[in-house]
């Protein structure tokens, strides 16, 4: 039977069918569907699997990689971004090696539909010297994982599964296979190898470096990789990934003239690469993202230009590919369009009707009104369109939990007052670490916290800060008399605002937790947060 | 022979619970499809669009490429225009006549009706009056998917097969109101043609 799923729940379930013990991920487009699929096949079919959100991407690695020491494999989702704060567990677990099978599923945003930027997170995984999995299709993603588990367990490395925005939110039906069960928990006899001090890490950085050949080999042998051979030798194609989709859209009934290597494994395949090479007096690379294959392939004096894609200009350098400039790097004829018309406007998101940011920030415009708008630094999360009109009141938003470290920063510099906003959920994920260091400077920074008990951008799942802000902030060493509440409404307007003068007037670290529920949740969850609010 | 739809309106008006149906409505009638879709996050009043391929054969692309698409439909006019490169030659606009305008610098509603009147294949439909008549001032959406009905290779039993397993589990009141709107909206473009 086959089953409409998109991209993000094909992993799920094949991770799933893989027998996973856990899924351990922090929200992020377009990866958050994967989490949220096995959270609810949990519940529909009384799994005894772990599936709650993790606080960050760190955490939810290093659990992942606790469950694979124990034998079980483990799957960890998140968005590219995600990756970079993982980054530290991420590059250790390669040299230890895992035990359980653990897959990593990242979704990359090339185009940045809903990101800060485009990173390729193939680079991150050719960087741990680990093998990466890069379906084309919701079959793909479904087969590819039970596999990347396989060869997960099969070599004792981490793999990292890609996905990319147009893959992970496309709809498709796919075919389930008989699942496999869960791993009993076992350790290796010898477990050595995770305790990475130097003198047992250079010779497991040695084993891996030495694994490279054995990985070459495991995508040269991967059924996920497939050379197709043309009759004509002009050009040949490596087609990675959904580039490939978009290569094939082109020529109707599969009859592409070219010799195509269609890749979804790597490191890159020697041989098949060699056979395109030496047969083939062009090798045009289609890959979505960064010219991650093409860097490799390229010659780097431009002498041959034998290897042509994004870094040759044939493809765009930035943005996500789509059938019509792969038809224009093949040369193929171009539809002339009607365009849209001059008059159509942008219509970027709003905050919901009656959303507390939004008295949070009229507060803040008050305050605006009497600093200027260059010192209240901004965070990501809903309340990120504060960077925008009608608003305008955040002056910075770089990544999650930044707008207190940098408010801190300007602190040093002389900024005074230094405001910071942030969500409740950013700053269990980055920013409590930031407060430390603001608390043992006694940084004059006011942090405010704009609290409404969820992950609102995302869609409303739990947040872990729920309760636990005041303590949190008390426990870190704020003084407890500028640990101070409001309750972000319309009526309370004029008493907000005499709050924030007063503690931005104040010379050292102060908190407001501005707090109301998204307005977005279940009445169930409302009636929760309310129970559990200061206010 | 694949069939290329584009789905475009504004968070909210329910423009992925018309692609979710045509989803299920080519399963239960044995088509290939593929649905992508971009959306806001969870705030509302952005842009919602999603690509729907419905074919007999296997599709590739996830995305429909530039001057492909047969049928644009849209659940607020100034979305339509939005995807204009992607209709097809002799392609339809679809469209509720009523703008959702939410933005400081709306364009004139009458520039971008009659922008979508140079097209010789076009329907501005009142999908929101007709909707609010039956009494489900939101199945607009609804009204929209019956009056592509005719455009598109599936049968109206599995649309409404589709609707019926969607709606279900909101009750009765629901599912009837919504598969009433669909109705009329086949009615009303019948009446068109
Ligand atoms: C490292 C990283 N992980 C995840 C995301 C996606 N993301 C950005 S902000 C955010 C959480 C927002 O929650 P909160 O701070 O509570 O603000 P809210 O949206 O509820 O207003 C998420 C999941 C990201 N941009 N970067
Ligand atoms: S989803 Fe919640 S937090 Fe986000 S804009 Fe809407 S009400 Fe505000």
């Amino acid at each position: 039977m086959r089953h409409i799923v998109m991209g993000d729940e094909a992993v799920a379930q094949g991770a799933l069918d893989a027998g996973i013990s856990g899924v351990y991920a922090y929200p992020g487009t377009p990866s958050t569907e994967i989490t949220e699929y096995i959270q609810k096949y949990k519940k529909e079919h009384h799994l005894d699997i772990h599936a709650s959100w993790s606080t960050n991407e760190k955490t939810a690695l290093e659990a992942a990689l606790g469950m694979s020491y124990a034998g079980k494999r483990a799957l960890v989702a998140m968005k590219h971004v995600g990756l970079n704060v993982a980054m530290d567990a991420f590059m250790n677990m390669a040299i230890s090696g895992i035990h359980g099978g653990l897959v990593i599923a990242v979704a990359d945003d090339p185009s940045m539909h809903s990101s800060q930027n485009e990173q390729d997170s193939r680079y991150l995984a050719h960087f741990a010297k680990i093998p990466i999995f890069e379906p084309s299709n919701q079959q793909e993603a479904y087969d590819g994982v039970r596999h990347a588990f396989n060869i997960s367990e099969q070599l004792e490395l981490p793999v990292l599964l890609r996905l990319v925005t147009r893959l992970a939110h496309s709809r498709s039906l796919v075919t389930f296979n008989v699942p496999d069960k869960q791993n009993e928990k076992s350790f290796i006899p010898n477990i050595d190898r995770f305790k990475m001090i130097p003198s047992k890490a250079r010779p497991q950085y040695d084993k891996l470096v030495a694994k490279t050949q054995v990985l070459r080999s495991c995508a040269e042998e991967s059924p996920f990789n497939q050379l197709s051979i043309g009759h004509d030798f002009s050009l040949g194609i490596v087609a990675s990934g959904i580039a490939y989709n978009y290569l094939m859209e082109n020529f109707e009934h599969n009859k592409c003239p070219y010799s195509v290597l269609k890749l979804s494994q790597y490191p890159l395949p020697y041989e098949q690469l060699k056979y395109l090479n030496d047969t083939c007096k062009q090798i045009l690379v289609l890959e979505d993202g960064y010219p991650f294959i093409e860097e490799q392939l390229h010659d780097f004096f431009g002498n041959n230009n034998k290897v042509i894609g994004k870094l040759t200009r044939h493809l765009n350098r930035t943005g996500e590919l789509n059938p019509d400039v792969v038809a224009k790097a093949l040369g193929l004829k171009e539809i002339v369009n009607v365009e849209v018309p001059a008059f159509v406007q942008p219509r970027p998101p709003q905050l919901c009707e009656g959303c507390g940011h939004i008295d949070t920030f009229n507060a803040l415009e008050e305050i605006q009104k009497i600093i200027g708008n260059k010192q209240i630094f901004g965070d990501i999360g809903c309340y990120a369109l504060g960077a925008l009109p009608p608003y305008n009141i955040i002056s910075t938003l770089i990544d999650m939990g930044s707008s207190i470290t940098m408010a801190k920063g300007a602190a040093d510099a002389g900024v005074f007052p230094a405001i910071a906003i942030i969500g409740d959920s950013t700053f269990t994920h980055s920013g409590m670490t930031g407060l430390l260091d603001c608390v043992n400077d006694n940084a004059p920074v006011t942090i405010v916290i704009s609290d409404n008990s969820a992950i609102a951008m995302t869609g409303g799942q739990d947040s872990s800060a729920l309760a636990k802000l005041k303590n949190i902030c008390l426990g870190l060493g704020v003084e407890p008399k500028h640990v101070r509440i409001m309750e972000p409404l319309p009526k309370n307007h004029e008493k907000n605002v005499a709050l924030l003068k007063e503690e931005i007037n104040y010379k050292g670290v102060s908190v407001i937790i501005s707090q109301r529920a998204c307005v977005r949740l279940p009445i169930d969850r409302k009636k929760i947060a309310k129970e559990l609010s200061y206010v | 022979m694949t069939t290329n739809i584009i789905l475009a309106g504004v968070g909210g008006q329910g423009v992925l619970t018309v692609a979710s149906i045509l989803d299920l409505a080519c399963l239960n009638n044995g088509l290939f499809f593929k649905q992508s879709e971009v959306h806001g996050m969870s705030q509302r009043g952005g842009v919602v669009y999603s690509h729907v391929r419905i074919s007999d054969d296997v599709i590739y692309s996830d995305i429909i490429p530039l001057g492909h698409a047969d049928v644009i439909l849209a659940t607020e006019p100034m979305e339509l225009l939005r995807y204009l490169p992607f209709l097809k030659k002799d392609g339809w606009l679809l469209t509720d006549s009523e703008t959702f305008e939410n933005i400081a610098n709306y364009p004139q509603k009458e520039r971008i009706l009659d922008t979508i009147k140079t097209f010789p294949n076009h329907m501005i439909i009142d999908a929101s009056e007709i909707a609010q008549k039956i009494g489900n001032a939101k199945a607009s959406n609804l009204v929209m998917l019956g009056v592509v009905s005719n455009h598109i290779p599936i049968k109206e039993r599995a649309l409404r097969a589709a609707i019926k397993s969607l709606f279900d589990k909101k009750g009765d009141r629901v599912l009837e109101l919504n598969l009433k709107a669909f109705d009329a909206g086949r009615e009303y473009a019948m009446e068109l043609v």
